[in-house]
């Protein structure tokens, strides 16, 4: 059989993502069902991980890590809308270089990101040493507590919500907004009737990204957070590094892998692409 | 009154959008901040300020030594994933062919998965295939979530081009490899260039894979992860400005060279 220049584009990344994704999944996958503290794919498959889980108290961890993604997309939502709406409607010429300036951070390691913030929040701080200075005022720091790590996942995943949402508000045609508005639509009519649901395939795409990337953060709850909560990438890593339950560790993931991956395929199914990112 | 009020709007959102840049870049400026200050432990506003931790973290061959080992997982990140990710950009813009459709959502899976837990699968993949972990075990896992990346960042620019210039070319008698490097390349090339920019930057701001698949190599985010849990000193904003301040200069300096060539073209 002779294949078409298409499918022998695809070749490469297949190959490569057949090596370094599916097979590393199917590895986790396999490892989920071996005797606990196992290091090896030679033992009898056992369900015992699963057991030892949903016995546990990890539902907390799993509870907590959708509980915190979900108000951060919540919260990314309202503060991205009106700044993509500007990117696209308001700035003109000026919108190549705000996003721009949204993008610069995405190259920066989050932590160290994070770590500003420690700086900025903590006792003595940017934020409450000028406060004391200036104004004598003694307050306590909102660092280590639950909003610490909102506030950290909000800042970290910005651009992920505003990206998507940028391009999905682009797509809405101005003809069509401008007969809206001819045809006597109220402004809120407008937003509620056409600008919003024109506009949904890059919002969906913003919410499932922060939720997904959300879902799987750890480093707001270890740098901000002080450990308050633990959410449930870091119950994984703890089975990994210092309990050496490898095992358990892979049947974490797989369980957090199942929710993902149900949530991306449901909102991915009918999706195009060709459309989204700009074809003919 | 209509005009009024979508004033009213536009400057709210102005005001906004201002707010949110300074939300963005105000840990930065704290990092920087904390650089310049010559005492030990962080304290503002700052009594005595000073550049001895710049000296101190420069003349470190500890320092050097991760700079150097970021600097190169990033280089081959960056050569692997666009030519691995040309071919995927043809596939996923260029080319109709039968599983398209399929292609490019599987290209989305690894974004769409949280970056500590593949970190962890590859962790797990490498221990079973018996791979000592190394800076090259991390490039691997670099690419794993990059190459998909840069295929949709090159695609976007494929998008938009036109297959006729390369069908004019083989009308014209050119081989394949000719029409490659004289047609497609060329036309191509600013999407080649932002992907490389994308895959470079991406690789050098990585924590969550490099963390469990470097094994005794130490990348610039991982030794400033460590020294932020235990071991604070002012070498740590220090490293942290330089990183932030380079992807800046990368950044701004590789979309002028894109505008630059775009004007120079124009001209022509």
């Amino acid at each position: 059989m002779r294949l078409g220049h298409g499918e022998r584009s695809a070749i490469p990344v297949v190959l490569f993502l057949l090596a370094g994704f599916a097979a590393p999944l199917i590895a986790v996958i396999w490892f989920s069902f071996m005797p606990p503290r196992s290091f090896s794919f030679g033992g009898a498959p056992t369900l015992e991980n699963y057991r030892t889980i949903f016995e546990s108290s990890s539902y907390i961890s799993f509870l907590w890590s959708l509980g915190l993604a979900f108000i951060a997309v919540v919260v990314l939502a309202l503060i991205c809308y009106p700044v993509a709406y500007g990117l696209v409607r308001v700035f003109g010429r000026w919108a190549t270089l705000l996003t721009l300036l949204f993008t610069i951070p995405l190259f920066v390691s989050e932590n160290i990101r994070l770590y500003g913030w420690v700086l900025f929040f903590i006792k003595n701080g940017v934020l409450l040493g000028t406060l004391k200075s200036m104004f004598g005022w003694q307050l306590e720091s909102i660092l280590f507590t639950l909003p610490a790590i909102i506030f950290g996942m909000v800042y970290v995943y910005l651009p992920f919500m505003l990206f998507p949402m940028t391009l999905g508000i682009s797509m809405v045609p101005n003809e069509t907004r401008d007969a809206a508005f001819d045809l006597g639509a109220s402004r809120w009519q407008v937003f509620t009737e056409v600008e919003l649901p024109l506009s949904m395939p890059g919002i969906t795409i913003g919410f499932l990204l922060t939720f997904v990337l959300a879902v799987g953060a750890i480093a707001e709850a270890k740098v901000l957070g002080g450990q308050q909560v633990i959410p449930i990438s870091h119950d994984i890593e703890i089975a990994f590094t210092y309990a050496q339950n490898w095992p358990l560790g892979a049947a974490l993931s797989v369980l957090l892998m199942l929710v993902v991956g149900v949530l991306v395929i449901l909102a991915l199914r009918r999706f195009d692409l060709d459309k989204f990112l700009g074809r003919r | 009154m209509q005009d009024r009020q979508q004033r009213l709007r536009h400057a709210l959102i102005t005001v906004w959008t201002i707010a949110v840049i300074v939300f963005v870049y105000l840990p930065t400026i704290c990092i920087t901040l904390a650089s310049l200050t010559a005492s030990r432990y962080f304290q503002f506003p700052i009594s005595k300020w000073g550049l001895e931790w710049w000296h101190k973290t420069f003349s470190s061959i500890e320092i050097r030594q991760l700079l150097s080992t970021s600097i190169i997982i990033a280089l081959c990140v960056t050569v692997i994933a666009v030519a691995i990710a040309f071919f995927g950009a043809m596939a996923f813009a260029r080319y109709d062919w039968k599983g398209r459709s399929l292609y490019q959502k599987v290209i989305l899976l690894p974004i769409f998965f949280p970056q500590s837990v593949l970190g962890l699968a590859l962790l797990l993949w490498f221990n079973t295939l018996g791979l000592p972990l190394s800076w090259m075990t991390a490039v691997f896992a670099h690419l794993v979530w990059i190459v998909p990346v840069v295929t949709l960042v090159i695609s976007i620019q494929v998008y938009s081009f036109d297959p006729a210039l390369e069908e004019a070319a083989f009308d014209l008698g050119a081989s394949r490899w000719q029409v490659l490097r004289e047609v497609t390349l060329p036309v191509l090339f600013p999407g080649l260039f932002s992907g490389a920019l994308f895959a470079f930057l991406l690789s050098w701001g990585n924590f969550p894979l490099s963390l469990f698949t470097t094994g005794a190599d130490t990348t610039v985010p991982e030794y400033l992860y460590a020294k932020m849990v235990a071991g604070y000193t002012p070498g740590v904003p220090v490293l942290g400005t330089v990183s932030t301040v380079g992807a800046a200069i990368l950044l701004i300096g590789g979309y002028g060279l894109i505008l630059a060539t775009r004007r120079a073209k124009a001209a022509e």
